[in-house]
């Protein structure tokens, strides 16, 4: 199962097709038999370079792409710096046109504008894998979640997915509507209007203020991080008050779907959108979405670097 | 090579030795006098001094426009030349030569310059400036209030004698409804009008385009339609409280238009432009995330492109300006936040005129020039803006069906920020006379 002419960039999962989430989702599967293995190691990718340019702080999206480009034998690379090149008198083009000059076969960039993957997609012969730009997209984030709610419930049909949290702000959110929509998966989101961008309905996304009259009804339940600076941005007015309305407290977890689950992109604000016991209770898929998360990327990595099942 | 020199005077001797033109076959629309026909004008020291269906005139120069609109010189009433502040992204010279070649003779530079337009030593080095270039006229908007600090007023009366058309934050609106107020009243004093930017900032904060379903898709940050409807009703009743004449710059909402439209038939003293990009694009364009696309106030819905054409086609809309705002390259090409708002217009607004509004039926060329030549001098209170017998002659010569593939080569302005690159355009400007002298000529 050698993958079928893929797109040179991963921007986001708006413009791909079900063959090409699935495509992502069915070799991430057998990845995750390689992970399992006691020498977890394949050498699809020998002689490949890999570069990671992380312009926005992140621990876990930057070393899961690293284990999955280590995992496929690829020479990787890490780079991050917190703040964007402008502030250094340097653009996102000089950046591309330097990283062109070193001649690396790929790019897993994160930045905190929009459309920054695309961009440099757009200047650099190498493959850009969008690791999050802005509030725009998180793609492989959200072909993680897709896998994991994959394994778990085998199929998008009649799979209810409620997502709760900062929905204007989250590409998680962004990215994840548009594959469930793509699936066939019904989608609908629970949080304050504050937190909502206009139009969501024209998505096809249903809108929910109130989480109690609605959490019995959906398999899945994503929460997102709550950006503790939102709330001196007025939207809303106190954790304490959005863990009353919107926490998935253990209280509200017992009147859950049986056989509901709930997943979490994280970093967790333990205690804000989630208690701890919660996050690590039986319901929980958080880890599971850590795990699966390698074996994603490395197929993602796998197929725009062109690898070749032998 | 002509001889040029600082001093004004030295282009009207230049300009004496002139001989006449005899512009034989345009078809010539003139909407101050509501004529749009097959028509031969003679130009003579600097004026129009025949217009008939046939001119015989053996010692004048002879330009045939057969298959040609001639219009009036258009009226820009919103551009931004940079200058004094920015000479690498535009000058008087670069500007007035970008303008001529998109048909305009006569331009308003906004006073969002470094140092801001609000004394009269400013004034007159524009005058002065303009002068020397030798080219279009270029007319100077004075800031509304000291820097375009939003707090005390500029003195209106010196920067009217310096030259100044009208007032403007442009860039900013004048967001304290007391200073405003101030404004709209002192303003009554020369029934000079005030040019206002709405846009309300706490509402559209650092929205980068249209609040809406693209907005959504693209998690760009968005600027509401409310945040400019809210200023355009806020001043609309300032305005009717305090009589004074108020002029909407680039007006870019449905919203904006019901409430100015319902101003008018009230008998409120207000007129508003438009610009070509409002009516062109809708914001579906920032999909491709081109910073070219990224204006203030954004590029709206489809909803609103087509009230604004519908705001055109009724009279609520007086005017189309350019909105022409040069950026240098390296700024746009920042990444989509960190870009400068504002696309170039001026060497491009004849075609997506031609385009949108007439290639489309929408609207005659009569309604469309009216906006571009007679309405604007209204506005500004020029005598210019039409093709009469004595007038200054002042004249756009347009080929209604010329393609032309925008370029970095053909773009005057000494900034190329458009969105057009590369692409195939109708309509292009072939030759201006301004003055009774020919200005410029299409070459390529």
């Amino acid at each position: 199962m050698n993958p079928r002419n893929p797109k040179k960039d991963l921007v986001g999962i708006e413009n791909l097709s079900v063959d090409e989430i699935n495509q992502y989702l069915d070799l991430a599967d057998n990845f995750l038999e390689v992970l399992a293995r006691p020498i977890p190691i394949v050498p699809s990718l020998r002689g490949k370079t890999i570069l990671t340019l992380f312009f926005e702080a992140s621990t876990r999206t930057q070393i899961s792409f690293s284990i999955a480009a280590k995992r496929l034998s690829a020479d990787v690379v890490n780079f991050s710096q917190a703040t964007s090149s402008v502030k250094k008198g340097e653009t996102l083009l000089d950046t591309a046109r330097n990283i062109e000059a070193m001649k690396v076969d790929g790019v897993v960039v994160r930045h905190s504008a929009p459309g920054a993957a695309k961009f440099l997609g757009e200047h650099l012969d190498a493959f850009v894998v969008n690791a999050g730009d802005g509030g725009h997209e998180h793609p492989t984030q959200a072909l993680l979640d897709l896998m994991t709610m994959r394994r778990h419930f085998g199929s998008f049909k009649k799979l209810n997915v409620l997502i709760i949290g900062d929905i204007s702000h989250s590409r998680v959110a962004r990215s994840n509507i548009f594959g469930l929509k793509t699936l066939g998966a019904r989608v609908a989101i629970c949080a304050p209007p504050t937190f909502i961008p206009v139009e969501m309905k024209s998505m096809g996304v249903d809108v929910f203020y109130n989480l109690d009259e609605v959490i019995r009804d959906f398999d899945v339940i994503m929460a997102l991080r709550i950006q503790l600076e939102r709330q001196q941005g007025g939207l809303f007015p106190s954790v304490r008050e959005y863990r009353t309305l919107y926490g998935l407290t253990r209280e509200r977890v017992k009147r859950m779907k049986p056989k509901s689950m709930i997943m979490h992109p994280g970093p967790t604000n333990r205690g804000v959108e989630i208690d701890p016991d919660v996050a690590d209770g039986e319901r929980s898929l958080i880890l599971e979405q850590v795990k699966n998360g390698v074996a994603l990327r490395m197929a993602v990595l796998f197929i725009h670097a062109g690898g070749k099942i032998e | 090579m002509a001889w040029r020199c600082g001093w004004p005077f030295c282009s009207s001797t230049q300009e004496a030795k002139l001989s006449s033109i005899l512009v034989k076959g345009a078809r010539v629309i003139d909407p101050a006098s509501n004529l749009d026909a097959k028509r031969d004008i003679l130009i003579r020291e600097r004026k129009i001094a025949r217009i008939e269906k046939s001119v015989a005139d053996r010692k004048s120069r002879v330009i045939n426009a057969r298959d040609l609109i001639v219009v009036p010189g258009l009226i820009d009433l919103h551009c931004h030349l940079r200058d004094p502040g920015r000479p690498d992204e535009e000058t008087i010279a670069t500007g007035s030569n970008a303008a001529i070649a998109g048909g305009f003779t006569s331009i308003c530079c906004m006073p969002n310059t470094d140092p801001v337009i609000d004394n009269d030593g400013i004034v007159n080095y524009i005058y002065k400036e303009a002068a020397r270039v030798g080219l279009c006229d270029v007319f100077p908007i004075g800031s509304i209030t000291k820097g375009r600090a939003g707090k005390e007023l500029t003195e209106f009366g010196e920067l009217l004698r310096a030259g100044v058309k009208g007032f403007s934050d442009d860039g900013d609106t004048v967001a304290d409804n007391n200073v405003f107020r101030h404004a709209l009243e002192y303003s009554r004093v020369f029934d000079v009008p005030i040019f206002e930017h709405p846009l309300d900032k706490s509402l559209a904060q650092d929205g980068l385009m249209n609040e809406g379903l693209v907005s959504t898709r693209l998690g760009l940050k968005g600027s509401p339609a409310i945040a400019e409807e809210l200023i355009v009703a806020r001043d609309i009743m300032l305005a009717r409280f305090t009589g004074a004449r108020l002029h909407f710059c680039h007006i870019s909402t449905e919203g904006a238009v019901n409430l100015i439209r319902k101003a008018k038939k009230d008998g409120v003293r207000v007129t508003c432009e438009t610009c070509p990009h409002y009516f062109y694009f809708n914001d579906g364009v920032l999909e491709s995330f081109d910073t070219n696309y990224k204006v203030n106030p954004p590029i709206r819905s489809e909803d609103d492109r087509q009230a604004i054409i519908e705001g055109l086609k009724d009279g609520t809309i007086d005017c189309i300006a350019t909105d022409h705002a040069p950026h240098c390259q390296a700024e746009k090409e920042l990444e989509f936040a960190n870009a400068p708002y504002g696309m170039i217009g001026l060497e491009t607004a004849v075609s997506l005129v031609t385009m949108e509004l007439i290639n489309k039926q929408k609207m005659s060329w009569l309604d469309v020039i009216a906006k571009m030549t007679v309405n604007p001098a209204r506005a500004i209170g020029v005598k210019t803006g039409q093709i009469s017998v004595g007038a200054v002659a002042n004249i756009a010569m347009i080929g209604p069906d010329r393609k032309w593939k925008v370029s970095v080569d053909k773009i005057r302005s000494r900034s190329k920020n458009t969105p057009l690159l590369a692409k195939e355009l109708r309509g292009r400007v072939k030759s201006v006379i301004i003055r009774g002298a020919v200005k410029y000529s299409m070459t390529d």
